[in-house]
């Protein structure tokens, strides 16, 4: 049963991924497109752990944890740069 | 029975970060838009995380399950917090069908918020004029 539990859970966050990449190439302004790159970094650590809970290998737990990081450090220094503006 | 238990946690995850992406996308603000993916890419998250956390059952993989969640509610609001002051200081328009802008009003002299020209009629006393 889990296998199929886990395939339905692999789609669902598959097309979250894609429909968040709708407002990333669609998202009028610069901030739009960050909290889209934001959800990516949320998915794609969603979509690791899943992964790793349904094949059993460990070691992918510790990518997760890196993406969360340089995700969240992404959005900082995207959020200071539109912050400060053009330089100018 | 912990089968079941993670088949349900996550159904329930997936379900909230699809819909997570789908208010990305149909909401109609950045400010809109920055809190539907927070708030339920969070829960979505948190589900996803107890639920892999409960297949695996091992004390190592449960240190690192437990160390990203730690991780992920503690960042998430920062970070959609700092996206939020530097999308309203960088002068994004909200919501025409916003009701109280709190900042505009009184803003400190030297900061960036752009218009000076809506003092007069937007305010709190705005606030029952829509719906």
């Amino acid at each position: 049963m889990l296998d199929a539990i886990s395939q339905i859970t692999l789609v669902m966050l598959g097309l979250a991924l894609l429909v968040a990449f709708i407002r990333l190439v669609k998202g009028p302004t610069l901030p739009d497109r960050i909290v889209a790159m934001d959800l990516f970094g949320v998915l794609v650590v969603g979509l690791i752990v899943v992964l790793a809970g349904w094949s059993g290998v460990r070691a992918t737990l510790d990518a997760a944890i890196v993406i969360a990081l340089v995700g969240f450090l992404g959005t900082i220094a995207y959020a200071t740069y539109v912050e400060r503006g053009d330089p100018q | 029975m912990t089968d079941i238990v993670t088949a349900v946690l996550w159904l329930t995850g997936s379900a909230f970060a699809l819909l997570a992406a789908l208010g990305v996308v149909r909401m109609p603000d950045v400010f809109t838009r920055m809190q539907a993916s927070t708030k339920a890419s969070t829960l979505g998250l948190a589900c996803l995380l107890i639920g892999a956390a409960l297949q695996m059952g091992d004390f190592a993989s449960f240190i690192r399950v437990a160390s990203i969640g730690a991780f992920i509610l503690l960042t998430t609001p920062v970070s959609g917090h700092v996206i939020a002051r530097a999308s309203y200081f960088a002068g994004v328009p909200l919501w025409e069908g916003t009701v109280l802008d709190e900042r505009r009003r009184d803003s400190a002299p030297g900061t960036r918020v752009g218009s000076s020209e809506h003092d007069d009629q937007n305010g709190p006393s705005d606030a029952g004029n829509h719906g």
